[in-house]
Formats: structure tokens, sequence, C-alpha cells
């Protein structure tokens, strides 16, 4: 094993063996040791991908395999790296916003009992977020895959007393898994018809198999390579909530806040945009697969945003948010802007992580409320906070120069320029995207930090009913909501750097070649390409953008919340009651939740009683089985009768007997017989 | 060739003897003999195994440890053992889930304490004697004889409804078993006096023939795995058995038919297999996607791991009956066994996890609990690890079955793939649904809250489980390589008709 693969080896390994110190000795090492050994397994981590980063930037991507997992059918299945450019900047991305969650872990998580759990956890999601990156083929992505999302699933139901908390897991492993059920598909095709699962052996197969078709349905030929896509899409829909199976996200928020900012936003929720990006080669070849990408990532946003203006929840704000911009990166995806995707994807890590762990310190300094409705004036108290979830906001609103506006307006500027079915469609709710995710972000800003001060000063400790902590550690009597501890605010601050600056690194990332083979684009796509052209720079990028109709939807949008939330606070509740129906479709998330209830847990429940009452009970058991036995006796009953005793009735028997043989016995030889 | 030691005789009547021996102690005042006994009979049973991993020749797929002695010369009938790639790995499995089960009822049995001992030892000495025989006879001989402790186990040891259920379990299995000697005694007429299994796969059968015994072997075997509609017995056999006998009934009884089909149906009747494929398939999908909405639905533990049990065997037959132009797919086979090897584990350590608890609070219904993680935090997590598991989550053993089965599915046919798939959903969702219940949330009741976290023996018996299924899932290929050269020849002779 080569020295990078050593090095490269180290970046899962150091946070898994975290992972499992703290996870089976946190008891005996205690709370300290427990962050310090996790905390310091990730800053390894974090050490050795930014090395390894620069090794790639010198060009050399680094291949290998690190064992055998698997030999079968004269498939070798194996476990490896493949760290590309797309890679490494995902390693860094992945490890940078896991480190600044674990420093923040110690001041949220202070006081709760399952402080080493809870640290066990998270670095062994970096474990499985970096496999999951890093690998080399398709196995080994699914075992991320899985990975990732069974981490999800313990840090969702982490307060495990909650009913809210265990039903919000449970939903969201299962809404996965049928995410997963496409991509296992996907991956068994490429498996059949390609004879492996090396990214590098189907990538270069790939073209030859434009051609093929699959007979799914009787009579139709459908493109394989469109079958594929689809079905490793379907993946992505459930890992990166698209619709429909967003489903899980909003309720995942019943997670603690640094595993929102960690899992549901920054990292595992980006595994499907990654995923297709990786998968650029394939998808490339199959027009109806990007087409579909992108009419999924255009119903996603726009329609996920429009829920964010009706929530109360402060963390559910971000949810939706999160959601629509996930759909603005599938959307990029669909449109061969797969760069324009992976770089929507690394800012909106730093500004969604921002927002997150900003409305987290929020919720600590108000001990545990996140109704904003009970929030406001805030920046008084909480001024760094503040500032920091400003930052977000700006950046994700898009507005110049924070790192959201280059990475969105490049996704709409690609959209625009993109000649697809659906492109026309998917522009279309980008742009009018644009005013309600500024509407939103500021609904939220202005709502929790400005206006008047609506939170009870007086309010003790923890209400048990509204969050799981146990103890009650806090032993704040109530007094003003003051600024969050050093560990809560420097890592928020350090994400807020890259929120402001990361989207200037727009010139190299995105219109140089940095991704180099990584992704590939077909000639005729190359629609990001011709973006590229007309870029000249960050500076005359921002000023072109004052020309554009997003920039002004924006400030359309922050001018609406200032309106709505400062000047007129109380014009939101009138439009409430005007737009009745609508208010009360989009509160009801358009009705998902409850058909899902009713129709896949309720049916399966109906379906499955059914068959077990009628099918095992009745039919097999109570008519097949017991039947039989009752039959035998029914029989035995019967005979019974002439074993009486009496040998007239013996001598009887016998003569019946005798007489029905020999009829049947003459009838049947009827013919033989003599005449 | 002729093995040296006689390993395979060993793993065979070692157990046994030491059962006989734990018998010997008698009555209950000598519990505490016969418990240190038993473990030292298992455990020697678990160490005469070893030779046949570590002298096994993976090279090949002739058979290997190989002992002939006649036993009934009138009929030709032999004492001939041997073990090819197939076999070996289940008579190990076998010997190790023995020394589990023998701790795990360590203080738990209290009455009749060596009988109940002794009749884990027997049963895993005559169930190691299925996997060895390659003699007919022998093999029937074993197959039936281990019915007789384990209808004991259940209807001496068993729960309220346990006479009903032993009676069911061993008429259901009985009856398909006598088809079976028929079937043996047509092929040892045909075969020319010989009862040798290596004869009945070169023998050429016509196809009426092939069709007929095919279905004599699948009433014995189906009745086994078991497979739907002849799985009713298994949820009222396990709900009543004590945790034992759930567990060894999960793990290694229900193989016996599935190796019965690998062992006999597919390489005798080669063409019938390839006919009947369909049918096969379609009881298993039905096993796969049927009874996972039936597990779902249950409100006993126990008979939700039954049910979770027949859905997952149907992935074995799935994998067992799948023809690419009339050759088998070895991924899918392979699958299969690993399948078989993971569910050995996995089903198992989830009866001993409802054993733990119901040792405690004495009863095996989701309502009775709630909230269990807070007073067995251990436990809790140990048993996270085999819902996992049993959800086919990767990095565990069970996710390597399914997938294999899955990848060689989508080969075959896209639609089989996607029902057999199917399990990823319902799999997971009557797992996990009942470790919601059972396990999160508040404390329910006061049985929950009084009770104590998984004691030092526990921990033992499921940390030895939880390695072995994180082993299999993290590094399957050691289990594989065994069975490659076997899969192979087998795949290679199955694809020669017969008629």
């Amino acid at each position: 094993m080569s020295g990078a693969m050593k090095l490269a080896l180290l970046v899962p390994l150091a946070p898994l063996a975290g992972a499992i110190v703290a996870g089976l000795f946190g008891r005996v090492i205690g709370r300290t040791w427990s962050h310090r050994v996790t905390i310091a397994g990730v800053a390894v981590a974090f050490a050795a991908s930014c090395a390894i980063f620069n090794q790639v930037l010198g060009g050399a991507s680094i291949e290998g395999t690190v064992y055998t997992w698997l030999v079968s059918g004269g498939v070798n299945f194996e476990i490896g790296f493949l760290i590309d450019r797309l890679t490494a900047l995902m390693m860094v991305v992945v490890t940078f916003v896991s480190l600044m969650v674990h420093v923040y872990t110690i001041g949220y998580m202070a006081d709760d009992p399952g402080y080493q759990r809870f640290f066990a956890y998270i670095a062994l999601f970096t474990f499985s977020m970096l496999m999951l990156v890093m690998a080399n083929n398709f196995l080994q992505l699914f075992f991320g895959w899985e990975a990732v999302g069974l981490v999800s699933y313990l840090l969702i139901g982490f307060w495990y007393k909650r009913p809210s908390a265990t039903y919000a897991n449970l939903k969201a492993f299962l809404v996965n898994r049928v995410g997963d059920f496409g991509f296992i598909l996907g991956v068994g095709l490429v498996l059949a018809f390609f004879g492996s699962l090396d990214y590098a052996t189907v990538f270069a197969a790939a073209p030859g198999k434009t051609g093929a078709t699959i007979e799914i349905l009787p009579g139709a030929q459908w493109a394989l390579l469109s079958v594929i896509c689809i079905c490793l899409f379907i993946g992505a829909m459930g890992k990166s909530a698209q619709f429909p199976l967003h489903v899980w996200l909003p309720d995942s928020m019943e997670g603690p806040t640094p595993i929102s900012a960690l899992i549901h936003a920054a990292t595992m929720v980006t595994a499907g945009i990654f995923m297709v990006a990786r998968m650029s080669p394939l998808f490339e070849l199959s027009d109806a697969a990007l087409s579909f990408v992108l009419a999924i990532g255009a119903i996603t946003s726009f329609f996920m945003a429009l829920i964010a203006l009706v929530q109360y929840d402060i963390k559910r704000v971000v949810a939706y948010s999160t959601l629509s911009h996930l759909g603005y990166m599938t959307m990029a995806l669909g449109a061969s802007a797969y760069s324009a995707a992976m770089f929507h994807l690394m800012t909106h890590a730093f500004f969604k992580a921002v927002l997150f762990l900003g409305a987290g310190s929020v919720i600590v300094a108000l001990h545990h409320e996140q109704d904003m409705r009970r929030m406001g004036g805030l920046r008084r108290y909480m001024p760094i906070t503040y500032a920091t979830v400003l930052i977000g906001a700006l950046a994700n609103a898009g507005f110049p120069p924070f790192a959201g506006f280059f990475s969105k307006d490049s996704i709409i500027e690609a959209l625009h320029a993109a000649q697809r079915p659906g492109a026309g469609f998917a522009y279309a709710l980008a742009v009018a995207g644009v005013f309600v995710g500024a509407l939103y972000s500021f609904r939220l800003v202005f709502f929790a930090f400005h206006g008047k001060e609506r939170f009870d000063a007086t309010h003790h400790g923890h209400g048990g009913h509204v969050h799981g902590h146990d103890g009650d550690g806090h032993g704040h009597g109530g007094g003003a909501p003051h600024e969050s501890p050093w560990v809560i605010t420097v890592p928020l601050a350090l994400l807020a750097l890259p929120s402001i600056a990361a989207g200037w690194t727009i010139g190299s990332v995105l219109y140089g070649s940095f991704f180099g083979g990584a992704i590939v684009v077909a000639p005729e796509h190359t629609w990001i390409g011709t973006l590229a052209r007309d870029f000249h720079g960050v500076w005359p990028m921002m000023t072109h953008a004052l020309t554009t109709a997003p920039f002004w939807l924006a400030m359309a949008g922050l001018a609406t919340a200032w309106y709505l939330y400062i000047a007129r606070p109380d014009l939101p509740g009138v439009i409430r009651n005007r737009l009745g129906i609508v208010t009360r479709i989009l509160e009801r998330k358009y009705g998902f939740d409850d058909f899902n209830d009713w129709f896949f847990a309720g049916g399966a429940r109906a379906v499955g009683t059914g068959l077990w009452k009628g099918g095992d009970v009745a039919v097999i058991d109570g008519v097949l089985v017991n039947g039989s036995a009752r039959l035998v006796g029914l029989i035995a009953r019967i005979v019974r009768r002439f074993q009486t005793g009496f040998i007239y009735n013996y001598a009887f028997t016998m003569f019946i007997g005798l007489l029905a043989l020999l009829s049947v016995w003459l009838w049947l030889w009827r013919d033989a017989l003599p005449r | 060739m002729q093995a040296e030691i006689y390993w395979l005789s060993l793993a065979i009547w070692v157990p046994v003897l030491a059962g006989l021996g734990v018998m010997a102690t008698g009555d209950d005042r000598n519990a505490h003999i016969a418990r240190p006994l038993a473990l030292t009979g298992a455990l020697l049973g678990l160490a005469v195994t070893l030779p046949l991993y570590t002298g096994f020749d993976v090279g090949t797929a002739e058979m290997q440890f190989v002992e002939f002695a006649p036993w009934v010369e009138r009929f030709n009938i032999n004492y001939h053992l041997g073990v090819d790639g197939i076999s070996v790995v289940f008579i190990l499995l076998n010997s190790f889930v023995t020394v589990l089960v023998v701790l795990a009822g360590w203080e738990v049995i209290r009455t009749r304490v060596s009988q109940y001992l002794a009749a884990f030892l027997i049963m895993s000495g005559l169930m190691n004697g299925v996997f060895a025989s390659l003699d007919a006879i022998l093999f029937y001989v074993f197959f039936e004889a281990n019915l007789i402790p384990m209808y004991l186990v259940i209807g001496v040891w068993g729960g309220p409804n346990r006479v009903y259920a032993a009676l069911k379990f061993f008429l259901y299995t009985l009856l398909g078993s006598l088809l079976f000697l028929v079937a043996l005694i047509y092929l040892y007429n045909h075969a020319g006096g010989s009862f040798a299994i290596v004869d009945f796969w070169r023998l050429p059968l016509s196809m009426a023939a092939q069709v007929m015994l095919f279905l004599a072997f699948f009433a014995a075997f189906s009745v086994k795995v078991p497979m739907w509609p002849v799985h009713t017995w298994l949820p009222d056999a396990h709900v009543e058995a004590p945790t034992g006998g759930s567990a060894v009934l999960a793990a290694i009884m229900l193989k016996l038919g599935a190796y019965g089909f690998i062992r006999f149906s597919l390489p005798i009747l080669p063409d019938a297999s390839v006919a009947l494929s369909g049918f096969m398939i379609t009881l298993s999908l039905v096993a796969v996607a049927y009874i996972g909405l039936v597990a779902l639905v249950q409100a006993d533990m126990k008979k939700l791991i039954a049910y979770s049990s027949i859905a997952h065997m149907g992935f074995v037959t799935l994998g067992f009956f799948m023809f690419n132009d009339g050759r088998l797919i070895p991924i899918a086979i392979e699958g299969a066994l690993v399948q078989m090897i993971s569910h050995g584990f996995v089903s198992a350590a989830l009866f001993l996890c409802v054993g733990v608890m119901y040792d405690r609070v004495h009863s095996r219904m989701i309502a009775d609990y709630g909230g269990v993680a807070n007073t067995m935090p251990k436990f809790a997590a140990l048993m996270m690890l085999f819902a996992m598991a049993n959800a086919g989550l990767p990095g565990t053993s069970g996710f390597v079955g399914e997938f294999m089965v899955i990848m060689g599915a989508v080969s075959h046919s896209f639609w089989i793939a996607f029902v057999a798939a199917t399990t990823l959903i319902t799999g997971a969702a009557y797992t996990l649904w009942m470790y919601k219940r059972v396990i999160f949330g508040e404390i329910a009741n006061r049985h929950v809250a009084e009770l104590a976290d998984a004691n030092r023996r526990e921990l033992l018996v499921l940390g030895l489980l939880a390695a072995a299924v994180l082993a299999m899932g993290v590094y399957p290929k050691p289990f594989t390589d065994v069975m490659h050269s076997s899969v192979e020849a087998l795949v290679k002779h199955v694809a020669v008709s017969k008629l």
C-alpha cells in the first residue's frame, strides 16, 4: 500500500477509532476524554484531508484497493478509495464541518446524560460519510450510504424517550429505505450489464452501452442507462430528501441541533448530490434521466421553500430551507452543471451549518425554546450569534458578496442556458424561489432577533415535555438570555467566514478546470462552459448581478420580510386569514404526511393483518392444517361406529363388503366375463 | 480419500455422548454438575469441528474427511460421511450455536436441567450428522432423529400451548419426510441398489420421474425451510419453545430443509429444477413479500421474529432456484448459503434477546414493554445491532446474503429482483418498529422499571454473536472462499441435463 493510500486510510479510521473508544468505553473514560478522543480523531482526519487535498491539487488522484470484501460469481467486490478533486473537496468539507460541530457539541450537549454516546455517534457518522465519498465502487458507496442512514437514525432518535423523536427516526429510516430500494436495483443493473461495480470499469464501458435497451414492461424497450440512472437517482431522492421522498427531513429536526447542522444540512443530505456528480459519466448518457432529475429538483426547491414561510419552529424553517437548497443542487445536476451543484453543496454546507448552529445557540439561550413566536429582539442579547445568523441568512438568500450568491446565481444561469426538456420549468421555479428564499430567511432573522421581546424572561429551566433532556443542569433561574459560551460561538464564527468568502473561489472551482476528469460533461451539454466564457471575475459578476432579476427578487423578498415582520407585524396574521386555504395547504405540508400515514403505513398494516388473519390463520391453519386434523377425527368418529364388538355386526359388515367388492369387480371386468 | 482421524464422527458423536453423560447426572439436585459438564461437552464438540475448517482444502469440490463403513449390508446402506464446501460451514455454525445455547440456558432452566441440556447436545450431534451424511438412509435417519429432541424440548420446557405446538411441529415435518423416504427407495432401485447420494447425482432420470421425485423432496424440505404455505407450524413452535429451542430451531434446524434442496433436489433432479424453478421462485417471493407484511402486524415478539425468519429463508430458496439459460447463478447460490449462515447468527441472537427480556418480565408481548433502553442500555445497544442486521444493514452479516441474492436476481429478471428488494423496506419496518415499541420511549410500566441490565453471561453470549455478525458483514470473503469450488461444481453439474 502506497504512502498516499495509508494517509487516505487514516482519514476514515481516525474518527472510527474515536467512535469506538467513546462508544464502548465512554463510561470508563468519562465525558471530557470522550470528547477529546473523538475531536482528536476528527482533527486528524481534517488535517489528513487537507494534506490529501493539497496532493490532489498537485494533479495526482489517489486510487487503490484496501481489501477484497468478497469474490463471487467471478466478480471482485472491493473496499477501496478513489480520491480525485471531487472527493478531496468533499473530504475537506465533511471533516471541517464535522470538527466544528464536535467542538460546538461540547457546549450544546453539556448537560445531556447521553454526552459520550452523542460523541460516539457523530464520530461514527464522520467515518461513514468519509467511506461514502472516498469509495471507488458502488458497493462501498452503498455501505457508506446505509451507514450514514444508520447514524442519522440513531441521532434523530437520540432522545429516545420522546415519542416524536422515535417516530421521526423510524420514518427517516423507512423513507430512506424506499430510496435505497431503487438504489440497490440500480446497482444490480450495473453489475448485471457491466460485470463490475468499480467506477473506473463501469464509466469506461458506459459509452458503449448507449444503445443498449432493457425490457422492463413487456413490449417497451427502455434505454438501459436511463433505467440505471433513474434507479440510482431514486436513492438520491431518499438521501437528499427530494420530492416525494422529502417527508423525513423536517421531522428529523427532532434530533439535537448539532446533528441537524452536520447531517441534515451540511453533509449526509448532500450525499445524493455528490453521488449523481460522481456518476456524471453515466448520467450524461441519459437525457431522460437528467430531465427527470431537473423536474424533481425544481418541484422540491420551490414548493418546499413555500412551506418554510408558515413554519414557526426556528429549526423547521431552516429545514425547509435546506430542502429548497437541495432542490437547487438537484436542478443543477439535471442541467449537467455538476460542478455548480458541487459548488453550491460546498457553500451551502457552510452557511446552512451557520444557520442551524446559530438557531441552536438561540435555543440553548432560551432554555430549549424553538418557537419563534416566543423569541424576538435577541440581537441585543446575543450579538455574535446574531451577526453569524445574519451572515448565514444573507448567504442563504443569495446576496452578493456572500457565498450563496455565487453558487445559487450560477445554478440559475446554468438553468437559463440549458437546452433540455424541463429546463424552462426549472428556471422559472428557480427564479421565483429566490424571492421566497429571501423572504423566509429574513422572516427568521426579523422574527427571532428583531422586534418585540416575546420570550418569557422568568421562564424556568426546562419543560420536560418540550425536549428530551433528563437532567436540568443549566441551573438558570430565568433572567435575560445571554450569549453562548466560546465553544459555541467560535465554531459559529469559523463557519461564518467561509459563508462569506467561499464564493470568491468561484473562478477556480466552478469556472476553472478544478474538477478535471472527475466530472464528465458531454460536449453538447456544456452549458456551464458557456457561462465560464462570460465570467470575468468576482467583481464583474457581482456588479452584473445588480442588473438581473434574481438580485432584485431577493431584495424584494428582504423588503417584504421587513415590511411584514418589522414595519407591520400585524399584517402576517391578516394575510394568513385571507389566504385561508393556501395557508392550510402549506401548514399541512401539501398533505404528504397524512397521505403516507394513511396509505402506506396504514395500508401495510391492514394488508398484513388481512394476510395473517385471512391467509395464515383462517385458510392455511383453519382449513388445511386443523381442517385435515378435524377430517381425520370425523372419519374416525364414523368408522368407530362399526367397531361395536358384536359378532353379528361384523358378519353383516363382511357380507355388505363382500357384496360391494363383488359388484365392483364384476362391473370392472364386465367385458372379460363369459356371456 | 479416507480420513486419518475420524473428525466427522467425532463431530457427531462427541456431543451425543456428552449429552448422554449429562443425562446420567440425574435429577435437578445435580444440576450444578450437569451445567459445567454440558458446557464442556459443547466446547469439546466445537473443538473437534475446528480441524474441519483448518484442514479443509478449498481448492477442490471433492468430498473431504470421508469415512466409510458398511452398516446394513443387506440393503447396501453404509455409514458414509464426508463434507464439501457447502456442508462444512453448517457443521461449524451448528457447533458454535450449541455452545451459546448451553450458556443461554444456564440459570434460566431450573427444572429437568440435565435432560434439557442433554437434548441440545444430542440434537447438535444429530444435526451434524445430517450435514455430514453421504448415504441417503443415514441422512434420513439423522434428519428424522433430530425431530425427537426438539419435540421434547418444546413439549416439556415450552409455554402454555406447548403440546399443540409440539404435535403440530412433529406431524407437519414427519408427513413431509415420508414422501422423501419413498423417493429415496425409488432412487435406490433405480440406481441398482445404492443409497450413495453421489450415485444419485449421476443417475439419468426421465422428466416425469424427476418431477415426481422433486415434489416428494419438496414435501420434506419445504416444510423444514419452511416455505409458504407450509410455514404455519413455525410461529407456533417458536412461540411455545423455550429460548434455546427457538434459537436452535431458527439457527440450524431450518437450514436442514434448505440444505436438502441443494444436496438432493438440484443435483439429482436438474431438469425438474429448471422446469419447476418458476414455482419455487414464486413461493419464495410470496415468502418475502407476504410474510414480510404479516410480520409487521405481530404483537408477539417471538412470532414476529419467526415470521421474519420465513421471509429471510425465502431469500435462500430464491437464490437456489434462479437459472439463466439453464445455469444456476453462482452469486445467488453463494448468497443464499451466506444468508443461511447469517440468519443462523441473527435469528439466534434475536431469539436470545427476547429470551433475556422474557426471563425478567415473563412476557413476549410487545405491548408489555416500552422504554427498555432506560433500564438496560447495554442490552439495548446489542439488540440494536441485531435488529439492524435483521434489516440487512451493510456492515452486518444480514446484508451480505441479501445483497448477493438481489444482485443475482437482477441478472435473472428485473421484476423478481424488484419484489425481493422490497425486503429492504418491509424488513426494516417490522424489525425497527418492534424495536421502537420495545426499547425506546419512557419506561412503560413497573416491570420495565425493575429490569436489570444484561448480566455477564448474557453479554458474553450476545457479544459473541455480535462479533460474528460484524465479522461476516465486514469481511465475508473467508466464508465464501470455502464454498467456491463446491458451488462451481454444483453449477456445472446442474447445467448438464439428465434426460
